[in-house]
């Protein structure tokens, strides 16, 4: 299987888009050698605005850049980006719908050796909450070059989360990213499993593995989370056992809400991965702090287990 | 305009903030007031902008950041035929279009949502180097408050603006000397201001800011410094103009009752130039 880093696609596709619009400013506060905005700086240097370590003000003053007709790109780790400058955010940008488009990097528990401080497990639900706000989670590097793109044409702010590791390739290169959409990565009739973000490609292994034993299990990539067509989720969950939702993310305000909202009223029984009201913390490895956390393949196969044996 | 002229537009505009503070509500006279000849300037004799056109891509740009001031903005807006003057009888009434705190989805004329203290001055040194890129020669005036500056953004945004010598961006600093619940040194001590934005890099003069040719002056004075943001510490009274009302912090955001709003009308009107 192919993989791909998503830092590197959103780097590279934003120098790309710098190349054909240039509207397109960024802005970053040191980071830039993690959230790969480094490249666009190399190319572009007047239209790239190095911050210092103040995403307060690189923040509001993006909403300034978008104010005189920029697409300014602000870029920091996702628990700094949409965490610190939550005010930032909500008050210059969302109320107005300015077009400014806040990326957080190193999301989720990705930033495995930093610890609680600089791992996130709220960004999307304190950026779902904003009214304005479109919330984007790709699921690989293709998805991630299609959302970014996506973006810029878009008028208005999004927050686009972005996982510090190298992905599988599961989305098709071909198909276009629409903001809103679910996308089914893989039918099935007796379980569906929304995932989003790194748990989408693990709930394809699980579907896979879940085959084997006769359990036939649709997975279906929710890397819109905000705003979600919630009429295609009832009509993927329709005539379905269970419901499984999978996110690297609190269960409050992410994934499971968005899901359990969309089918409110249905019966469907409905079980999440996801992270339980806990904080991060510092693992020598990713993938120690992913089962730590309940966030595994094999999670989402007990998951999916517990749902049938009701 | 001349002198006078934008003396008696000073004194209209303060007129038009306590009829929209009105008898009963809240509003915030203080901190509007002190600001009346500022603004004035700035829309009536120095910007480049027109009411009819208010996203003419030329103009010079004003952010309000201690946006709670909105109401002298009003006032100048309305008197300037940004909207209809009979806007200013319905602010903050449900559905209106003049809000709490500016809101450019609503009011024309407004460049930015300011409110939540400290973010004005970052949009605005966003602005300036928006406005640079594209190589425009409009300039971005923003006024900040003596209270406001207690915001750690703006001292992020102090050091932005030096850092990419944002000549094009003119600010303004009321010193009013008051906060919400009272004498700022007393309170929370900002000062000293002169040596501190100096220090961040800016080109600082201090005037008194009710005069009008102060004002003038020194925004004419600022624009022959290259390379810097220029920093205008304006020292004001908060509630000017209302005799019971200046240097009380208790009419940063007070009601009027009936007699006071009568006396505050009278005494507005009968200033004479």
């Amino acid at each position: 299987m192919k993989y791909q880093n998503p830092r590197q696609v959103y780097g590279e596709t934003l120098l790309e888009l710098g190349r054909i619009n240039k509207d397109i400013v960024v802005l970053e506060a040191d980071l830039g050698k993690s959230t790969m905005t480094v490249l666009f700086e190399q190319e572009f240097p007047e239209r790239f605005f190095e911050m210092g370590i103040g995403e307060a003000n690189m923040t509001s003053f993006a909403a300034g850049l978008a104010l005189t007709g920029k697409i300014p790109f602000t870029n920091s780790f996702a628990v700094f980006a949409a965490g610190r400058a939550f005010d930032q955010i909500r008050q210059g940008i969302c109320i107005p719908a300015l077009n400014v488009k806040i990326v957080g990097s190193s999301a989720g528990l990705s930033d495995f050796g930093d610890g609680a401080t600089h791992q996130s497990v709220e960004d999307i639900a304190i950026m779902r909450a904003i009214p304005n706000m479109t919330v984007l989670v790709p699921a690989d590097g293709n998805e991630t070059r299609k959302m970014v793109r996506k973006m810029a044409e878009y008028k208005g702010p999004v927050y686009l989360r972005i996982n510090r590791h190298d992905m599988p390739d599961i989305c098709p290169e071909d198909q276009e990213f629409i903001i809103g959409k679910p996308y089914m990565l893989r039918d099935g009739k007796d379980i569906v499993i929304y995932a989003t973000g790194i748990m989408t490609a693990k709930a394809l292994e699980a579907a896979e593995a879940l085959q084997e034993k006769g359990v036939s299990v649709r997975v279906v990539n929710v890397s819109s989370l905000k705003p979600v067509d919630e009429d295609e989720i009832r009509k993927l969950s329709k005539g379905i056992k269970g419901i499984v939702t999978a996110e690297e993310h609190s269960l409050i305000g992410g994934l499971a809400s968005v899901i359990s909202y969309a089918l409110r009223g249905t019966g469907i029984p409905f079980t999440s991965i996801g992270i339980n009201d806990r904080f991060g913390q510092s693992a020598h490895n990713y993938d120690e702090l992913l089962e730590e956390y309940g966030l595994t393949t094999r999670n989402i196969i007990n998951a999916v287990n517990s749902l049938l044996n009701q | 305009m001349t002198l006078e002229e934008l003396a008696k537009t000073a004194c209209k505009l303060r007129l038009n903030v306590i009829k929209m503070v009105g008898v009963g509500q809240k509003g915030h006279l203080g901190g509007s007031c002190s600001l009346s000849e500022i603004v004035t300037v700035l829309y009536f004799y120095k910007m480049r902008h027109d009411p009819h056109n208010p996203h003419w891509e030329d103009r010079d740009r004003f952010i309000l950041s201690k946006g709670h001031a909105a109401l002298i903005q009003y006032a100048a807006l309305a008197e300037l035929g940004y909207f209809p003057m009979q806007e200013l009888e319905n602010v903050k009434k449900l559905g209106a279009m003049l809000q709490g705190h500016p809101d450019m989805k609503t009011t024309p004329g407004i460049e930015g949502n300011t409110g939540s203290l400290g973010q004005g001055l970052s949009m605005a040194c966003g602005m300036a180097a928006g406005l640079r890129i594209d190589g425009r020669n409009s300039k971005v005036y923003c006024i900040v408050g003596d209270g406001e500056i207690a915001e750690g953004q703006i001292w992020e945004a102090a050091l932005a603006a030096s850092f990419y010598k944002l000549d094009n961006l003119t600010v303004f600093l009321d010193r009013n000397n008051l906060q919400a619940t009272g004498p700022i040194p007393e309170r929370y001590d900002t000062n000293p201001l002169k040596e501190k934005w100096e220090a961040f890099g800016w080109h600082v003069s201090v005037i008194d800011g009710h005069s009008i040719s102060e004002i003038i002056k020194a925004l004419e004075d600022s624009e022959k410094i290259a390379g810097k943001p220029k920093m205008i510490i304006a020292n004001t009274v908060k509630g000017k103009g209302v005799s019971f009302a200046e240097n009380v912090a208790a009419f940063h955001n007070g009601e009027l009752t009936e007699e006071q709003f009568v006396r505050a009308c009278k005494e507005l009107s009968d200033i004479r130039i």
